[in-house]
């Protein structure tokens, strides 16, 4: 059964959720995460949708590449691997954090979680282990993947933490945004608790092990059952993130390491991700890059939020300028349900980023019954997150 | 709740609104957003202590909210959420899944969301119509179609020669034949003809036929089986939740959740909001509306009055006849706007149980009715032809704290059930007529319950809280004539450019500088906003030059 030799059978792993996740995926909606099988929806992504802004939604974050970094040297290690300050990222913390490569190319996102003086976990989209390692030489750390070892659940909505306290959650209610605390969740066991997530709204990531996955699952559906809890699929997720403006790698942008045309790599600066560049930390991986690349004025991209007018999505949309010269290309779009606004982000060549005014149009290609309506509807750029509830950071959260 | 940011002394009357608004119904609210947006110096007067007509949540239970009249939402057009930037103030549609019809024999036939769920559920009752329901719901999407672009457009005055009233007509005339020749016979067959007559063209169980009954006689005073039915069916169809046409859904924290965020909207725009502050009278000097009158005495004034009240009330109750032209008011006076419709509210210990649905049936979610049979409905209004409540009444019923979580405490549960037939006033007598009275009301409330109680034995022991409405209470409180809930029926003599009145369905009244803005007024009622946006937009095109930065409104989203 388990001979390591039939992958070819099982070329997708399962979540240590899958059995959960499986009988409630009701229209076999699967698709494949990071080698994972992982549910698309649950049958309906705008009930999926509205659960996440309305009450509570659990979506399984297994499949997510977690490396564990450890050993005394680990935070000035990671100092010199991200962009962030690491080192001052206090124990029981977390980090949302970006690495570049020495030409100052983004390599991926993560989120950075530190489990004690030594210890740190990061989170990312895509696999790093060679580059991680190789950065490793003459610090004192190790670097392990622990993708597997760890299962995860996302909780996430209005209600999580009405959700969360029914469960057993003690000392949530004094657990701001980006902070972890372990707990003991009923026959669920001891988790960590981290109020972090990636809709953009009030809500936890709850780490326990495999072996306790099931029980975890179960042990939060019954509780949030009178909070409307409901387990959402990744399409729902995807248009809670576009809301929030979050970007996911390799599909807002090109990882440097995956980059086949050269210049498909993007700075921090051009992905909007500059505000983390800690110039004043000391030598950094991309450091003197990124420095030259803002001194010379060699910014040739920027990552924008979009709001278009209309309601069909612009997604694959060029952008044109005056209607005639293409400035850019949408990454991301949808209409969004909760800022009922026809959504989208975009890559965008720099000065236009600022300059556009109203001169920026989406080339959409709406397909209707076998015919294609050309449209070019006007797209202005907006802030984002588009959607950024104050009970996101409320501490302590209410209970819807 | 007060309202914080009125002024704490009225303005004194030498101070001159650019518009005072009678009424803080959701359109009234539309429309003073826009003009507030426009720079214009807006008031909105509104009698009750709380704002919305009949778009309102109000807590009459402790930790409990109620939809107490409108409960549903998607009407309400998706543009002038955004131009308004209603979601930033509070605003939040919520879709919610299936619904049920039950049968008197124990079984039920379900909706759900999920396409082929729907036609296996159709077709365990007929394998037939589970397949021709495509083919229904396709025809009524291309009526949609027709109708969408028009509910956001003033409807030009055929006896006018003015250009715009022309190219407008010529508009209209250019869809219309867009259609072609069948299409059109359909179009018109389907404007006129009765639900039930319609259905039969496409179905054949009467279970099934029951439920699509209900969006075509909901609020209006005809049965199934009277002509005209088919296109109110229509007005409840075209709206849509995200785009998902035919949907509806909740506003999360009650349908007065609409009216908040408007009012939070307009007071960021800088607009003043006073309640309790009830219009006995517009005033008319000089041949033109100047202000109003509230019931205190203290005199308003404006440069333009805009009336949120049905069209009855603004001209048979609040304006001195003598201002009006007699054959106006004569129109205004055969304006039918019948009451139908009752309306109960409950608060619930726990969540009813239905035995003929199966455990984790997503259909308490969605909404619940008890009348099985296009006959059934039409014995009910044969009861309001004859001046009674229906014995066996017809009801919209459902539970939005099963989704909405702001509601009701957890494990608790707030019901709305929207009944009918309701007459506005009861026989007394061989012809007489009577007000309501009290008992009339708890006999119509018990009426209803005892139906729910037969398919969900244990119900009344759950109940907690019951509000129970008729014509009489909404007439009282909202103001709406007779109880209609749509500030006059939606019937076709009663559309387009003949709302209210033929002459004047372009939002201005018959005196210079007054305007309608409600329900009244095309394209009529639900909780939709395009009457405020139109009556808006009409009130700002008279003003030309007189706005310095006209608010953003947006056209109705192209139908591709
Ligand atoms: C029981 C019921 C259920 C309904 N269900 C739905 C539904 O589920 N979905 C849907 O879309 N629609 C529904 N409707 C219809 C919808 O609610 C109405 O068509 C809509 O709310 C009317 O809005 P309006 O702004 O035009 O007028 P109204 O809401 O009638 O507002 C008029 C305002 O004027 C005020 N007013 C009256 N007289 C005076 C005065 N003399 N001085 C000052 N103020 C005054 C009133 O108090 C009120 O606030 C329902 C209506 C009712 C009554």
């Amino acid at each position: 059964m388990n001979d390591l030799r039939h992958h070819f059978r099982t070329p997708l792993m399962r979540s240590p959720f899958h059995p959960r996740v499986e009988a409630a995926n009701v229209l076999n909606a699967w698709a494949p995460w990071a080698g994972v099988t992982t549910a698309l929806n649950f049958g309906d992504v705008a009930m999926e949708h509205s659960s996440i802004r309305n009450s509570a939604s659990l979506y399984d974050i297994s499949p997510m590449i977690k490396y564990a970094i450890e050993g005394p040297g680990a935070a000035a290690y990671l100092d010199r691997l991200t962009l962030r300050r690491a080192s001052a990222l206090p124990v029981g913390a977390v980090q949302y954090t970006s690495w570049c490569n020495d030409a100052g190319h983004v390599l991926d996102d993560g989120t950075l979680f530190r489990l004690g003086e030594d210890r740190f976990r990061l989170c990312c989209q895509e696999r790093h282990l060679p580059w991680l390692q190789d950065s490793a030489i003459g610090f004192d750390v190790s670097i392990r993947d622990e993708t597997e070892a760890i299962a995860g659940l996302s909780l996430q909505g209005p209600t999580s933490f009405s959700v969360l306290s029914a469960a057993g959650g003690a000392d949530l209610a004094s657990l701001k945004p980006f902070r972890l605390a372990e707990m003991h969740l009923g026959p669920a066991g001891p988790v960590m608790v981290s109020r972090t997530g990636f809709t953009g709204d009030l809500g936890y990531e709850i780490w326990t092990t495999p072996d306790r996955a099931l029980d975890l699952w179960d042990h939060l559906m019954a509780a949030g059952t009178p909070h409307r809890l409901r387990p959402v699929g990744t399409e729902a997720l995807n248009i809670a993130r576009i809301e929030a403006g979050f970007i996911i790698a390799n599909m807002d942008f090109i990882c440097a390491e995956q980059v086949l045309r050269p210049d498909r790599a993007r700075q921090p600066d051009e992905i909007g991700l500059g505000w983390m560049v800690d110039l004043d930390k000391g030598a950094f991986n991309g450091r003197n890059a990124i420095r030259a690349a803002r001194e010379g004025g060699m910014l040739h991209w920027a990552l924008v939020g979009l709001d278009i007018e209309g309601n069909v999505p612009a997604e694959g949309a060029e952008l044109y300028l005056d209607g005639k010269k293409a400035v850019g290309q949408v990454t991301a779009a949808v209409w969004s349900p909760t800022t009922k606004r026809n959504l989208a982000l975009a890559q965008i060549r720099r000065p236009w980023h600022r300059d556009a005014g109203d001169r920026l149009r989406a080339e959409i290609y709406a397909l209707r019954e076998l015919q294609y309506h050309k449209l070019m509807l006007r797209a202005r750029i907006a802030r984002r997150p588009f959607f950024n509830p104050p009970r996101r950071r409320a501490t302590p959260p209410g209970m819807f | 709740m007060k309202d914080t940011a009125a002024p704490s002394t009225p303005r004194s009357s030498n101070c001159i609104w650019d518009a005072v608004i009678v009424g803080a119904g959701h359109n009234g609210l539309v429309t003073a957003n826009y003009l507030a947006r426009s720079g214009l110096d807006v008031l909105v007067v509104e009698k009750n202590d709380w704002i919305g007509g009949a778009a309102v949540s109000r807590e009459l239970y402790p930790g409990f909210t109620y939809s107490n009249c409108s409960y549903v939402c998607s009407l309400f057009r998706p543009e002038i959420m955004r131009d308004l930037d209603l979601p930033a103030h509070g605003l939040q549609v919520l879709p919610y899944e299936g619904g049920a019809v039950f049968q008197r024999d124990g079984g039920y036939l379900a909706t759900y969301r999920d396409h082929e769920a729907n036609r296996r559920e159709i077709a365990r009752h007929s394998p037939r119509d589970a397949e021709n329901y495509d083919r229904y719901a396709r025809d009524l999407m291309r009526h949609c179609r027709f109708i969408r672009p028009l509910l956001m457009r003033t409807p030009p005055d055929p006896a006018s020669f003015k250009p715009r009233d022309l190219s407008e007509m010529a508009y209209l005339a250019r869809q219309f034949l867009a259609l072609g020749a069948d299409e059109a016979a359909d179009m018109v067959r389907f404007w006129t003809m009765s639900i039930s007559d319609y259905l039969d063209e496409y179905f054949e169980n009467d279970t099934l036929k029951a439920y699509m009954t209900v969006a075509a006689i909901t609020g209006t005073a005809l049965g199934p089986m009277s002509p005209g039915t088919a296109y109110v069916l229509l007005h409840h169809y075209m709206g849509d939740v995200d785009g998902n046409i035919g949907a509806w859904g909740y506003a999360r924290g009650g349908m007065g959740a609409v009216s908040q965020a408007l009012a939070a909207s307009f007071r960021g725009a800088g607009g003043t909001l006073r309640e309790n502050a009830p219009v006995a009278r517009i005033l008319v000097r000089s041949g033109r509306a100047e202000g109003v009158v509230l019931e205190d005495g203290e005199e308003i004034l404006a440069r333009r009055v805009i009336s949120n009240m049905d069209v009855k009330r603004t001209f048979l109750n609040c304006m001195d006849p003598t201002d009006l032209p007699e054959a106006f008011l004569g129109r205004v006076r055969s304006f039918k706007s019948r009451g139908s419709s009752g309306k109960l509210n409950i608060a619930l210990d726990g969540a009813p149980e239905f035995p003929a649905l199966p455990d984790g049936s997503p259909c308490l979610r969605g909404d619940l009715h008890f009348t099985d049979s296009v006959e059934r409905a039409e014995r009910a209004y044969d009861d309001w032809k004859a001046g009674r409540w229906s014995a066996d009444p017809f009801q919209d019923t459902m539970i939005p704290s099963m989704i909405d979580p702001t509601m009701a405490p957890p494990g608790k549960h707030f019901m709305s059930c929207f009944v009918q037939y309701c007459p506005p006033k009861l026989r007394n007598g061989a012809d007489g007529e009577r007000d309501w009275t009290d008992n009339d009301r708890d006999a119509f409330g018990k009426a209803v319950i005892d139906q729910i109680e037969d398919y969900a034995p244990g119900f009344k022991q759950r109940i907690l809280h019951v509000e129970v409405r008729t014509p009489r209470e909404l007439e009282a409180e909202v103001g709406l004539t007779d109880g209609n809930i749509f500030q006059g029926e939606l019937t076709f003599d009663q559309l387009l450019f003949n709302r209210p009145v033929p002459g004047y369905a372009q939002y201005r009244g018959p005196v210079p500088d007054l305007w309608m803005c409600g329900s009244s007024t095309h394209p009529g009622g639900g909780v939709m906003g395009a009457p405020g946006r139109n009556a808006a937009a009409e009130i700002l095109r008279s003003m030309r030059g007189g706005v310095g930065n006209r608010a953003e409104m947006r056209d109705a989203y192209p139908v591709l």
